[in-house]
């Protein structure tokens, strides 16, 4: 594994570790096109178009509210919309089930609130959808557990079950779960906002190993020393509207849009 | 305001974590501390103490020290022939024994039903038992292999066996068929009808919710009595159910409904994230339900299953009132015999049938409170 000493050493000099901007890949990841999005009769997005490349990192940042989180969702349609399109991994989210359940193979997701499912082990966990989806052999997909807790540097708790680990711990269990199905996306709606102060780093230095090899990956997240760690781009929202979007360096030394200065000067005090 | 005199500290040694202390003293100090602290705890421990005496010590007298507990007939049970005062009568319940367990089935043929309660037994203690091994065939051949060989040990008519007609079945062993068939069949109805009023199709959601209504609406004595006498008048004359099946197909579907409304509460306990982390991993419905959601709202409404559980159990005495005799009708039907006629009987006899009810439904009740703690292995109070 590469990642292992390198994100330890990112986690204790985080800003000094510059990844490489460019996208491996010329290729569209996802497409967001016009989408419109009411809960009832309060438009939570307001005709957002976002396109993110292979291999790039996505920062949405903004207030509680502004529809950050219904965005991503709509990526793997746990959310459906009213108008608008969403292409994913080349294939167009419509109500086609097949079509949803493809994508969603595709896309692995990390809950703010982990909804790690509490009567199963770590490892059964991580195995359910790689034997019922990908129909792994339970052989095989206990192997790939293994691997990707290994990864996340919980190996042994394999057999404890979720409430036995502690915030940061579950957290990282339920980013394995989403590696096991070896997804081509990963979406993240804030990781960390759930857990301690003291758990948030080890949280972080995993998505970080996962950046450094390159994952796609759109994360909703408030933490901007992260972001300007990993991102390749920054994406402000609010009021269901992409506000500003541009290079993490350009989007926190100079931002253009008055609310983009607002917003950060709240949040980096 | 912080107090200004007080120098600021700083822990120079930080303190092992030592024992509990044990919790202590004698019989006496117990005895005050958890009966009599306080006025109102010692007061409650005299009422409750008073109560006891008087509900618990004459029922010792009736059933265990003042009872007959040999003889041949009513004369034994007399107080005249006895020469003293009388409790229970236990002669007449051993005298009416094979009755109350089998009814009018033939007495030559008592040992199939004895054998079907042998196999039942064998298969169900391995299943309850938590290590025993092989749960899913265990599971597989009580539900589905045991109770098709039940039946056909029970009605015969195959394999050499002489058919024995349900009107002659009776006492426990029609309790049993009727409450063992209530519970095997009204979870499953319960879980598919439950699942059908949360579904996003109009049509199954629409029937799931009359389905439930209906049979909630209507009390079980009317299911039973126009399965019984009213059911035959709609169908076609040579069409002829079995009286004891309407019953049974009755009973599921009243039990079914209320099963629907306890395992509701369940899938509506289960939190959004839940879903979304199944959907999010690509599983699609079936595998929702069947690994992720049904396994924890069932969970959760064990006491409420148990509950229906118990609730049929009981509810089976109601089908002596369309002339099929459980255990309680055999009972009943057992007082009007004059060759017993006791002034004791009727107590005796009810108060044998009580303790048969009491066991099985206490049985239930504890097995599941065990259940319940095993489930929740691994999560937090």
């Amino acid at each position: 594994m590469s990642d292992g000493g390198q994100g330890k050493g990112a986690g204790g000099s985080t800003r000094h570790i510059v990844l490489d901007m460019r996208t491996t890949e010329n290729e569209i990841a996802i497409e967001i096109i016009g989408l419109d999005k009411w809960f009832g009769s309060f438009h939570v997005l307001r005709g957002v178009d976002l396109k993110v490349m292979r291999g790039e990192r996505v920062v949405i940042c903004g207030p509680s509210g502004s529809g950050k989180s219904t965005l991503l969702r709509c990526i793997n349609r746990i959310e459906d919309w009213q108008r608008g399109r969403v292409i994913v991994d080349g294939m167009e989210l419509t109500e086609d089930l097949k079509k949803i359940d493809e994508v969603r193979r595709e896309v692995g997701m990390v809950f703010q609130q982990f909804n790690l499912f509490p009567h199963l082990t770590v490892l059964d966990n991580c195995t359910l959808a790689p034997i019922w989806v990908r129909k792994l052999p339970k052989k095989e997909a206990d192997e790939v557990a293994r691997h990707f807790l290994e990864r996340v540097r919980i190996p042994e708790q394999a057999d404890k079950y979720p409430a036995q680990l502690s915030g940061g711990q579950q957290q990282r269990v339920a980013i394995a779960r989403a590696l096991c199905m070896q997804p081509k996306i990963m979406l993240f709606d804030e990781p960390t906002s759930a857990l301690d102060p003291e758990m948030v780093k080890e949280v972080l230095d995993t998505m970080v190993g996962l950046a450094l090899d390159g994952m796609t990956m759109v994360v909703v997240s408030h933490e901007m020393g992260f972001a300007r760690q990993v991102a390749n781009r920054m994406v402000l929202m609010d009021a269901g509207q992409i506000i500003e979007m541009n290079e993490p360096e350009a989007f926190f030394n100079h931002p253009r849009h008055e609310r983009t200065k607002l917003f950060l000067s709240q949040i980096l005090h | 305001m912080t107090d200004m005199s007080q120098p600021a500290y700083v822990r120079r040694a930080l303190v092992e974590p030592e024992p509990p202390p044990l919790p202590g003293g004698d019989a006496l100090t117990w005895t005050r501390a958890r009966l009599f602290d306080g006025v109102f705890n010692t007061v409650l421990t005299i009422v409750s103490g008073v109560l006891i005496v008087v509900v618990v010590w004459p029922a010792v007298k009736f059933l265990l020290i003042d009872a007959v507990w040999t003889g041949s007939s009513r004369a034994d049970c007399l107080p005249e022939t006895v020469g003293r005062e009388v409790g229970a009568c236990w002669p007449f319940v051993r005298a009416k024994f094979a009755q109350f367990m089998y009814g009018f089935y033939p007495a030559s043929e008592h040992w199939r039903v004895n054998l079907t309660y042998a196999l039942g037994a064998t298969l169900l203690v391995p299943l309850l038992v938590p290590r025993a091994p092989h749960k899913a065939l265990n599971a597989i051949l009580f539900f589905g292999a045991f109770p098709v060989v039940a039946f056909f040990l029970l009605v015969g008519g195959l394999f050499g066996l002489p058919h024995v007609e349900t009107r002659l079945w009776g006492g426990l062993l029609v309790t049993l068929v009727i409450s063992f068939t209530g519970i095997i069949f009204s979870l499953p109805l319960g879980i598919v009808l439950a699942l059908g009023r949360r579904s996003e199709l109009p049509i199954v959601r629409t029937a799931s919710i009359v389905f439930i209504e209906f049979w909630r609406g209507v009390p079980l004595i009317t299911v039973l009595f126009f399965a019984t006498y009213m059911l035959p008048f709609f169908l076609p004359g040579h069409w002829k159910i079995d009286g004891l099946l309407r019953v049974l197909i009755g009973v599921v579907l009243f039990a079914g409904a209320y099963m629907a409304e306890v395992v509701r509460g369940g899938l509506q306990a289960m939190p959004r994230g839940q879903y979304e982390a199944a959907m999010a991993l690509g599983l699609g419905y079936w595998r929702i339900m069947g690994f992720v959601i049904l396994p924890q709202a069932l969970r959760l409404v064990i006491p409420g299953i148990v509950n229906s559980f118990i609730a049929l159990f009981k509810d089976t005495t109601l089908v002596l009132i369309v002339a099929i005799f459980d255990l309680l009708g055999q009972l009943r039907a057992a007082f009007a015999d004059p060759a017993w006629a006791t002034p004791v009987t009727l107590f005796t006899g009810f108060a044998f049938a009580g303790m048969i009810y009491f066991l099985v439904s206490f049985g239930m009740s504890r097995y599941a409170l065990s259940m319940e703690r095993r489930l929740n292995t691994g999560r937090p109070r």
